[in-house]
């Protein structure tokens, strides 16, 4: 815990199995959502998220990408209980949620910040009661709850004394930002999800809230699930990586090395995709062709062949296997399983 | 290079319940076959400007000074007839969200020979099958088919294509993007951006694209004129902007894009937030947010220094010859 922290209330669930048990462990989890489009129309069913096993450890930040529809948000909404989870189980610090953890408990131990800072704050409450009324609501006496959002205030850097009494929509998007921040943060959790959080601000303001964030971690001992579409925000604070294409996870690595080497094509194609930056070496070449398929009637085997440029006859028959390649580096790909039966598959 | 696009002292306000000083004195010109990126943050007067160049601000609540030309003729002056003649035919416009742009009751193929019809009055089959030209060469796979798709059976890249055929079929001169790939998803962004250069070149077109990413302006953009606060503050080529920034607000985006930023590193933030804009600037705009701001910088609004051909800063420090 840090010396600076003053907070009168401890993190609302302690420590149980020390710093090598991961702060969250899905196992198989799954989402799956139907759906109709007409009254006489066969059901379907959108796979959100499709049996992906991950883990989240204590003190790192985990960042999430993928296109839009690969369901790196439902993950997030899955941890903290937003949809329902249609199969497998979240597991927080050993205790598996609905079984020895109750979903009221659970989200004492995890928050969620989202993309659009307006809509995620009650225009009616003043930005002091709306940080305050997590702590009111789970027993902490008005007057301190009060003092404790007071507090936060200052933490996230918005003077109690000048903003107090405002109301969400007498502030700019970074304010608002910090104070969806500091709400989650009033329930003293050891995750914070980041859903998006800073997409939504301007480049300059956008750095000032990554400058905080990184503050928080240590003075809070947080830990972060940090989804975003933007890599070089992602690289900027993340420890490990995951990468999703349709409900899957396709790799997981280490940030740092991921950004240098991808052994997934889809990682790859997402990395070329960034800007160049230099004028004189524009991107020549689209590094994928189309838009992600539906995830409603998902392609077979690896879901990505069909968009992949080193897709084989095996790719669309068999559910790649996860291969791993290094320390915490997995990636499912028949490319770098020797007996997948790709012709390139490394052997 | 002669200028197809001139702009002159433009102001922009809009009253109403509160009133807003959006654009303060811009002065731009893009020439034949040239890309611009009007770069910068939210409520910097981007859009404005595009909007003002397509009269598409509301007219009851905006006072519009300066002057726009286009080809030598008074874009504001076009009233009635002679407006819907230009727009679409002259100029045409993207915008960041396709499904708002175009008409959901209507096929994308209907959409596209309607504009044609009206601009060229050719005959519907003439028209149609010019729709399907377009689609082909915005690359919808099986144009045929989609050229009776209703924009809600498409995706939003495939979308975003179909708005950028609609726009080009009549052979605009100048093409205004509004963020158009904002709303994109990285690979797909990325496969807009190139097709957009492609039928720049081809077409000989000038374009003017709005974006908040430096970026995208990287992979698009000849020129880049740096927006902040309704003003221009600094204008140069994509390379000048990119490798030898000079306003302390570019020096601040570049160093805000976390290109290459290292984790555990501390970045350097622009601190505070951008002007309301309820009375125009009197002083540098960017003064109280600026690092190297000096008294002067407060008494007088710096103007827009000629630094070399088609390079321009707003910016005390600038004034003094460079050593």
């Amino acid at each position: 815990m840090s010396a600076s922290n003053t907070l009168s209330i401890a993190p609302s669930l302690a420590d149980v199995g020390g710093p090598a048990q991961p702060l969250i462990t899905a196992r198989d989890l799954t989402c799956h959502f139907p759906v109709r489009s007409g009254t006489f129309a066969p059901k379907k069913v959108v796979r959100a998220v499709d049996g992906i096993d991950f883990t989240i450890r204590k003190g790192e930040t985990l960042g999430v990408v993928g296109e839009s529809g690969c369901g790196k948000s439902t993950t997030a909404r899955l941890l903290i209980g937003l949809v329902p989870v249609t199969g497998g189980k979240i597991i927080y610090d050993g205790q598996e949620l609905g079984a020895d953890l109750s979903l009221r408990n659970l989200r004492r131990g995890v928050q969620m910040v989202f993309q659009d800072s307006f809509a995620s704050l009650n225009p009616r409450l003043t930005i002091e009661e709306t940080i305050a009324f997590g702590p009111k609501v789970n027993g902490v006496p008005q007057a301190e709850a009060l003092a404790i959002a007071r507090d936060l205030l200052d933490r996230i850097g918005l003077d109690p004394a000048r903003f107090a009494g405002r109301y969400p929509h007498e502030l700019s998007g970074g304010q608002r930002q910090r104070v969806n921040i500091g709400r989650a943060l009033a329930m003293r959790p050891r995750l914070l999800i980041l859903d998006e959080a800073v997409s939504a601000l301007d480049k300059s303001v956008e750095a000032q809230v990554l400058n905080l964030l990184d503050d928080l971690r240590r003075d809070f001992d947080l830990t972060y699930m940090f989804i975003s579409h933007d890599l070089n925000v992602v690289r900027f604070i993340s420890d490990r990586l995951m990468v999703m294409y349709l409900g899957e996870i396709v790799e997981v690595g280490p940030a740092e090395a991921l950004y240098h080497k991808q052994a997934h094509p889809y990682t790859a194609a997402l990395f070329a995709a960034m800007p160049s930056m230099d004028p004189d070496a524009r991107t020549q070449v689209p590094p994928l062709a189309g838009d992600p398929p539906n995830p409603i009637d998902p392609p077979s085997g690896c879901r990505f062949h069909t968009r992949c440029p080193q897709a084989s006859a095996v790719c669309g028959m068999t559910r790649p296997k996860v291969t791993t390649l290094g320390p915490g580096h997995q990636v499912a790909c028949h490319l770098h399983d020797p007996n997948s039966g790709h012709p390139e598959a490394t052997t | 290079m002669t200028a197809l696009v001139e702009i002159e002292d433009l102001t922009v306000r809009f009253s109403g319940e509160r009133t807003v000083h959006a654009i303060n004195g811009v002065s731009l010109s893009v020439a034949k076959g040239e890309v611009l990126a009007l770069l910068g943050e939210s409520g910097s007067g981007k859009s404005v400007t595009l909007k003002s160049i397509m009269q598409l601000l509301p007219g009851r609540r905006t006072q519009i000074g300066g002057r726009i030309r286009f080809d030598g003729r008074d874009v504001l002056a076009l009233k009635g007839r002679a407006l819907a003649d230009f727009r679409g035919r002259d100029v045409a416009m993207i915008f960041q969200d396709p499904s708002l742009a175009l008409d959901p009751v209507y096929s994308i193929g209907t959409q596209i020979a309607e504009t044609v019809i009206r601009h060229e009055g050719v005959s519907r089959v003439a028209a149609r099958s010019r729709a399907l030209d377009m689609l082909k060469r915005v690359r919808i796979p099986s144009a045929e088919r989609r050229l009776d798709n209703y924009p809600h059976e498409m995706s939003g890249g495939m979308r975003q294509r179909a708005m950028i055929a609609l726009a080009l079929a009549c052979g605009p001169r100048l093409l205004l993007a509004d963020e158009p790939t904002t709303a994109l998803d990285a690979t797909v962004q990325m496969q807009v951006l190139l097709l957009l250069r492609e039928l720049q070149q081809e077409m000989d077109m000038s374009v003017i694209f709005v974006t908040h990413d430096i970026g995208v302006a990287v992979e698009i953009a000849d020129r880049v004129a740096v927006m902040y606060a309704g003003t221009i503050v600094e204008t140069g080529t994509i390379s000048q902007i990119i490798k030898d920034p000079r306003h302390p607000y570019t020096k601040g985006l570049l160093a805000a894009n976390l290109h290459g930023a290292v984790k555990g590193s501390r970045l350097d933030a622009i601190p505070g937030a951008p002007p309301t804009l309820e009375e125009p600037p009197t002083s540098c705009p960017f003064a109280p947010r600026c690092p190297s701001a000096l008294p002067v910088c407060r008494e007088a609004r710096p103007p827009l220094v000629n630094r070399g051909p088609g390079r321009a800063v707003a910016c005390v420090l600038e004034q003094e010859p460079a050593i």
